[in-house]
């Protein structure tokens, strides 16, 4: 045996404290629990939650069982987080390349943006778009049609619903067309190493993606239609829209405020990304004869998203979670519903945040550990 | 068809013809929505309504076009074309940039002051279409102090500018006193910031275990400093805890304490602090905790003891997977289970708590980035001197893996500043909060937008002052290598 006193004696220390701290509290939490007569247990996720919740995307009703109303809260925290994470890329990309605009005015408009929101607590940014800006939106009696299908009101933002006959045809034409996409991007790039013969991928994939799904409606029998929002009286001067699809003002605001404020964030990767690409790189790039068009898309993009990626995703994960900020302005999120009302119910604290923090922390987990494998993959193999 | 409109492609040869169109077609529509958006007046009103609307568009693109002459001689009008007349993208973006900031300028003015209702002590004065300030003017107090009484606010006031001074001394320091600024500002004026705090604003029995906490850490930093490099991981792994249940349990008795009582003074209890004054409590605590806490961990990290080691990955990465505000829930609903019946912990206490430990976790993994930047040769370097592992990180690898991470610092603790406001999530209202109950009292509806803009402007301030000290401590601190 060579392990010496000297290795083992801290960690050995470290342990029994670490021991120590946890055995201290289980040992309380019995105690306490023993006092107050709650028992330790997980049985209560099947039981009937009986209590409603006001936006779900899955059918639910009281008298579904709390594990439901898990499945409910997680659902419409990915909702939010998932528009949130598309609105922040799109708005992020653009701030962050006019933040490398040549044109002096679209610069600094881009600093303007990004030094506002990003100084400003998220809290604040939510509570100023749910309980003042939105506050300021018609009644639904008076709101003005947006395209004549739409209607943005106080009581959310109303459009109409896709109603769809052989949906399911339709899905697999869409997936259909991805696999033929990737199968041909393969297909070419291997043609192209071997033969040096360049294939319009490009042009094949948008071909593949929108004729797949066209002919899915000419001969396979999808068809499609709108229900457009219909105004309804419920009393004298309670007006409501019926049909198409309603989004709570929570999510617009919820939605507003995280892809804003994240965008900030975003743009400062993309900003720095593109300018981490030496400018040598895209000489030399130019020199050989590429066009700006391949001289961006073949040497500078793919260096710069690897110095993009792993930041943004970082950003995606503190997007997913402020979006538990929802609890703020009831919007009934996997914090909301669970770890307010459902706890509120049951009374049982220790089981219910840890499953709510579990929940959080096995998505980071999970992305991280995908980011770490993604980052290995990417990295520039020194010789 | 090219050779025909050619003459209209603008070059150098007939340049002022050009210019003097040009600049007068952008001048024009610049000036129509100029007075479009001030005086309301449209200059292009007997156009239809759809053109009248693009005219402005339309005719400064044209201006600009005459104008984008390369290489002409004239200093100012190159310098316009480099910077937004570069290509007709570029020109019309400009443009429009231009006339968004021209047509959003008269609305935010007349909002802010022009229409805007200063005067009076009530809502009967704010009749105005503009924000109504009075309404900021009669909840000041409580925006500021939150539900601590009026009386005893000055106590808050005189706290804050003590601290302030005394926090400033660091800028006054001759050379001779330069090296004692470390240990002042890592342990003496954490430690009289905690007692004017303790003395002066609660007054009362709110800190107790905590005290007994603060009380044990620092004086066991103190005596740590004497302890031979060999045993101080022991001995910071033991005495403090020994020191605060030996504080606890066997020095104070509760009837010994009438620590917190300066006569005179009433007690406030915790519950009615609030408001922006609460803000800066919570950041000053958590800031000062977290950061020692994150040092430990990321040094835990990167130890080559493998328990230690994994035990420090599984805190960081515990803290950086879930939301604050369960963690705030944590606290508020969990964490008194854990502790014995008898064994109260003040909620603003426990908030401090899940919030440092919280962006510990953060400051962790931004000290860790600086520890592996530096070069091996450092580590070596010093170990062939002689050092040991603490005298080695104290003196060569801390001071200059710090230096190289004051952004990301900086960074985490604006997050910091910024995630105050979630305390509400545990009853403890701060000036987000008090605007959210400022805005529900009757007497004062429909006012949440003046509010909210308010503690912007005040959260603007203090994150901008935040990020551009940071820069400049950087900047000050950057050695070239």
């Amino acid at each position: 045996m060579n392990f010496k006193l000297k290795d083992i004696g801290p960690q050995l220390m470290t342990v029994i404290a670490v021991v120590l701290v946890f055995g201290f509290f289980t040992y309380n939490a019995q105690v306490n629990m023993e006092n107050r007569g709650i028992d330790f247990g997980y049985g209560f996720l099947s039981q009937e939650s009986s209590f409603d919740v006001q936006f779900s995307l899955i059918e639910y009703d009281g008298s579904h069982s709390y594990f439901r109303a898990y499945l409910v809260g997680l659902l419409n925290t990915i909702l939010v987080s998932v528009i949130g994470i598309i609105l922040a890329t799109i708005l992020g990309v653009i701030v962050g390349i006019a933040r490398l605009s040549p044109n002096y005015l679209i610069n600094k408009f881009a600093a303007f943006y990004v030094e506002f929101f990003r100084n400003i607590p998220l809290l604040l940014q939510i509570f100023f778009w749910y309980f003042a800006a939105l506050r300021a939106l018609p009644l639904p009696q008076d709101a003005e049609a947006i395209f004549g299908i739409s209607f943005l009101t106080i009581k959310g933002l109303f459009v109409p619903a896709f109603i769809w006959q052989n949906f399911n045809i339709f899905f697999y034409s869409i997936v259909a067309a991805i696999i033929a996409i990737i199968v041909i991007r393969i297909h070419s790039k291997k043609k192209q190493e071997t033969q040096g013969k360049q294939t319009p991928v490009l042009l094949i994939s948008i071909g593949l993606i929108f004729i797949l799904p066209l002919l899915s409606f000419l001969i396979g029998g999808v068809r499609l239609s709108f229900e457009v929002p219909v105004l309804k009286q419920l009393a004298t001067t309670s007006f409501i829209y019926e049909g198409g699809v309603s989004l709570p003002p929570e999510l617009i605001a919820l939605a507003l405020s995280l892809s804003l404020y994240t965008a900030t964030f975003i743009a400062e990767c993309v900003r720095a990304g593109i300018q981490g690409v030496g400018k040598g790189q895209k000489e030399a790039a130019a020199s050989i004869g590429l066009t700006p068009n391949q001289v961006l898309k073949l040497v500078v993009m793919p260096q710069a998203l690897r110095i993009i990626i792993p930041p943004t995703t970082n950003q995606y994960l503190n997007l997913t979670k402020n979006s538990s900020l929802a609890a703020a302005i009831a919007y009934p999120d996997l914090v909301l519903v669970f770890a307010g009302t459902a706890l509120m119910q049951t009374g049982k604290a220790i089981e219910i945040v840890s499953i709510t923090m579990f929940t959080y922390l096995s998505l980071s987990i999970s992305i991280s550990l995908f980011m770490n494998w993604y980052n290995n993959k990417i990295a520039i193999q020194e010789k | 068809m090219m050779s025909k409109i050619n003459f209209l492609k603008p070059d150098k040869s007939n340049l002022y013809t050009f210019l003097y169109i040009g600049s007068f077609l952008f001048f024009f529509s610049v000036l129509d929505v100029l007075f479009n958006s001030f005086f309301s007046l449209n200059l292009t009103g007997f156009l239809p309504s759809f053109l009248s609307f693009l005219f402005p568009l339309i005719l400064g693109f044209i201006g600009l076009y005459f104008i984008r002459i390369e290489l002409s001689g004239i200093k100012q009008l190159d310098l316009l074309n480099k910077h937004i007349n570069t290509n007709n993208f570029n020109a019309i973006l400009s443009l429009l940039i231009i006339f968004i900031i021209l047509k959003s300028i008269p609305p935010i003015l007349s909002w802010f002051f022009i229409d805007a209702s200063f005067a009076g002590d009530s809502k009967d004065v704010c009749t105005g279409t503009g924000a109504c300030w009075t309404y900021i003017k009669v909840w000041m107090r409580r925006f500021m102090y939150g539900m601590y009484p009026n009386g005893e606010q000055w106590r808050i006031n005189l706290s804050f500018i003590a601290l302030a001074l005394l926090g400033s001394v660091g800028y006054f320091a001759t050379d001779r006193f330069k090296k004692y600024l470390t240990l002042y500002y890592v342990v003496i004026y954490p430690f009289i910031a905690f007692l004017f705090i303790f003395f002066f604003i609660s007054g009362g029995p709110v800190f107790f275990d905590f005290s007994y906490g603060i009380i044990a850490a620092i004086l066991s930093i103190i005596i740590g400093f004497f302890i031979p490099s060999k045993f101080k991981f022991y001995y910071f792994l033991v005495v403090p805890f020994a020191l605060y249940i030996l504080l606890k349990y066997f020095i104070f008795y509760e009837e010994l304490i009438e620590l917190g009582k300066l006569d005179g003074l009433n007690w406030v209890e915790t519950g009615a602090w609030g408001g922006l004054s609460l803000t800066f409590i919570i950041s000053f605590f958590c800031l000062i905790f977290c950061f020692p806490i994150g040092m430990a961990f990321a040094l835990g990290r990167r130890s080559g003891f493998p328990l230690i080691r994994y035990i420090s990955i599984g805190f960081i990465e515990f803290w950086r997977g879930v939301p604050l505000i369960t963690v705030l829930f944590m606290s508020a609903v969990m964490f008194p289970m854990f502790l014995p019946a008898d064994f109260f912990i003040d909620k603003l206490v426990r908030c401090i708590i899940a919030i440092s430990l919280f962006e510990a976790a953060y400051v962790a993994e931004v000290i860790r980035g600086g520890l592996q930047a530096l070069p091996r040769g450092q580590y070596e370097a010093a170990k062939s001197l002689g050092m040991g592992y603490w005298r080695m990180h104290i003196f060569v690898i801390l001071p200059q893996a710090l230096k190289l991470v004051i952004p990301g610092i900086a960074n985490t603790f604006l997050a910091l500043v910024k995630d105050t406001p979630l305390i509400f999530v545990v009853g403890l209202l701060e000036i987000v909060g008090m605007l959210n109950l400022a805005k529900t009292n009757p007497e004062w509806l429909g006012f949440a937008m003046e509010g909210y803009v308010f503690a912007a402007i005040i959260f603007w301030i203090i994150c901008y002052a935040m990020s551009k000290y940071s820069y400049n401590l950087e900047q000050k601190y950057k050695t070239d290598r």
